[in-house]
């Protein structure tokens, strides 16, 4: 396998990524993005030298509108599906003391 | 017999000249659901029995006042759980979303919704749609209607069962590297994933945004036709939405393919492919030559290239798309947890299911510093590249002709130990969503195991019609086959 993953690029991918690994998907982890890589760094191969990167298909232009409330007050529906709430907010854990 | 033995389109003809009844074809969907859900699950959820009968007799009672003249008034649709329906649960087959219910609805959906369409419930599916065989989502796998040990494919596996199975008339997939067309050929049924743009994207929960596309399922390549027609729109909310000069795809449906080029890409038909799909579909290409079609191999080119150009694209993006999961506005949050990061930390570790996170783990590390140009600005050249060579075989065809899948249905079980693996089965379809092309899977006949085997049909962006004539006129040659849980 070309593309050994550390520890460490585990750890900052978890990080990047938002998520809490096991020890075991951490090894799991590091097996399987060693092989993805490996199997991508087949593009290296290609010349792409002088070829502009296409993000879109068709050339996309921002789409503008006037700034005007179209919908109604959708507040309560939308709590409806928060985890927790209360006085018509989202509630969180303490971020800082 | 049942109501949902015949086509979509045939259906709604009998419906609305009053011959059956909207609630008749709900019933009969759901007696069927009755009988074979407990094998094939297909959906994640079936909506009440009650709530169904009512909207089938509102609909009823709207095409007799001239509210919906459409094609599908009254007929019984699925759709995949990863479309947006308001007050419904929609889960995208994973935990993170297992107590979901949109305050709006999809606008495909509500456009099958404008048109008198009967949603009998939502389709299982890879969960976040990642996957090829219906077995990542959280809900349990669907099984192959023709063989219940086999997968459906995927990720539109659900919906696809749901029609071979008939557990409804038709069904909305969507597609972002062949998750429509891969689960027709499966299944022995048709699908459709049109040209990037041409149906709205507007709740459809997002996996790869540059290459997902919301499509028809069904038993024919007319029905298809008539439900493209009703949920391509132009639409603001989506940025991406295109405004195309026409939306007329049923003209299309002529028995003639006189004149028509074919292109048949050696690197297609090489290495890899199953020996029974490869005679099934060059016979269906000897069909189209008998009637008239100008047949031509030809070097496609970069095809080895396609599948890790689009790892890289759609796990960057799905990286991103995924980043509002996180027990904060919806769905499922952790019990248990130390402040806020490790609350989205936990939360998104339990509500994730191994393919995705693999898949957004590979994403951020594509996107990060020092390895974006590398991976993702290099598959972003690919990508065009891939786009080039397409160009050029349109300049000299109309229509290219390919198989779906290498093989058909795999065992159940037999694909998610090897990732790669599994990736490779998507090697006919994902070139076509990096290029935004049109592509259709039509049953061209089953192998010696007994599973159906699927011809894909693509053409240029915004020529659906020179694949939907190409794919009717071969249909017009084959009797619609279904599996045994129908007859």
């Amino acid at each position: 396998m070309a593309n050994i993953i550390s520890d460490e690029t585990i750890e900052y991918v978890g990080i990047l990524a938002k998520l809490e690994l096991s020890d075991e998907e951490k090894e799991q982890a590091k097996k399987d993005m060693g092989s993805m890589l490996d199997y991508i760094d087949k593009l290296n191969e290609l010349d792409t030298s002088g070829v502009e990167p296409m993000s879109h298909v068709f050339p996309v232009n921002n789409v503008f509108r006037e700034d005007v409330v179209t919908n109604g007050d959708d507040r309560e529906a939308i709590l409806s599906n928060a985890p927790e709430e209360k006085d018509g907010s989202f509630v969180v854990p303490k971020t800082f003391d | 017999m049942s109501l949902m033995d015949i086509g979509a389109v045939e259906l709604g003809k009998k419906i609305s000249s009053g011959e059956v009844s909207a609630v008749d074809a709900a019933k009969d969907a759901l007696a069927q659901i009755g009988k074979v859900e407990k094998d094939v699950n297909s959906y994640v959820t079936v909506l009440d029995e009650a709530a169904i009968i009512k909207r089938a007799e509102e609909v009823q009672q709207g095409i007799k006042d001239g509210i919906y003249s459409g094609p599908l008034a009254g007929v019984p649709v699925a759709i995949k759980d990863n479309m947006c329906t308001e007050g419904i649960l929609t889960t995208c087959s994973s935990k993170i979303l297992n107590n979901f219910k949109p305050m709006y609805t999809a606008e495909a959906v509500i456009n099958l919704e404008k048109s008198g369409a009967v949603i009998i419930g939502k389709t299982n599916m890879d969960e976040f749609a990642m996957g090829s065989t219906t077995e990542t989502s959280y809900y349990g796998p669907t099984h192959n209607p023709w063989k219940l040990d086999h997968v459906p494919g995927g990720s539109s596996g659900g919906s696809c069962a749901a029609v071979a199975a008939n557990e409804c008339s038709y069904a909305l997939g969507s597609d972002t590297g062949g998750s429509i067309r891969q689960p027709s050929s499966f299944c022995g049924v048709t699908g459709i994933k049109p040209t990037y743009g041409t149906v709205s994207r507007y709740g459809l929960i997002a996996y790869g945004s540059s290459l997902d596309q919301i499509g028809p399922i069904a038993k024919n390549v007319s029905d298809c036709a008539a439900i493209l027609e009703t949920i391509a729109s132009y639409d603001p909310k989506d940025s991406t939405s295109v405004k195309r000069d026409s939306y007329n795809f049923s003209e299309a449906l002529t028995d003639d393919v006189k004149g028509m080029r074919i292109g048949i890409p050696k690197d297609y038909f090489g290495e890899g492919l199953d020996d029974e799909v490869k005679s099934a579909v060059l016979a269906a290409v000897d069909v189209l030559k008998d009637k008239g079609a100008v047949v031509e191999e030809f070097d496609l080119s970069l095809v080895e290239y396609a599948i890790p150009a689009y790892y890289v694209i759609a796990s960057a993006e799905a990286s991103s798309n995924l980043a509002r999961f996180e027990g904060v506005k919806y769905g499922y949050r952790a019990e248990e947890y130390e402040g806020l990061h490790n609350m989205f930390k936990k939360t998104r570790s339990e509500g994730f299911g191994a393919e995705v996170k693999r898949r957004i783990m590979l994403g951020s590390f594509v996107l990060s510093s020092g390895y974006y140009d590398a991976y993702y600005l290099k598959a972003l050249r690919t990508k065009a590249l891939i786009k080039q060579a397409f160009d050029k075989a349109f300049e000299k065809y109309d229509v290219i002709i390919a198989p779906a899948a290498p093989t058909t249905a795999p065992a159940i079980g037999d694909s998610l130990s090897d990732p790669i693996k599994m990736y490779l089965g998507d090697i006919y379809t994902i070139s076509v969503n990096l290029a935004g092309l049109p592509g259709i899977s039509v049953p061209c006949g089953i192998d010696s195991k007994g599973l159906p085997i699927g011809i894909q049909m693509i053409g240029d962006c915004f020529n659906e019609n020179k694949i939907i004539q190409t794919a009717y006129a071969y249909e017009q040659t084959r009797e619609y086959v279904s599996c045994g849980l129908c007859r």
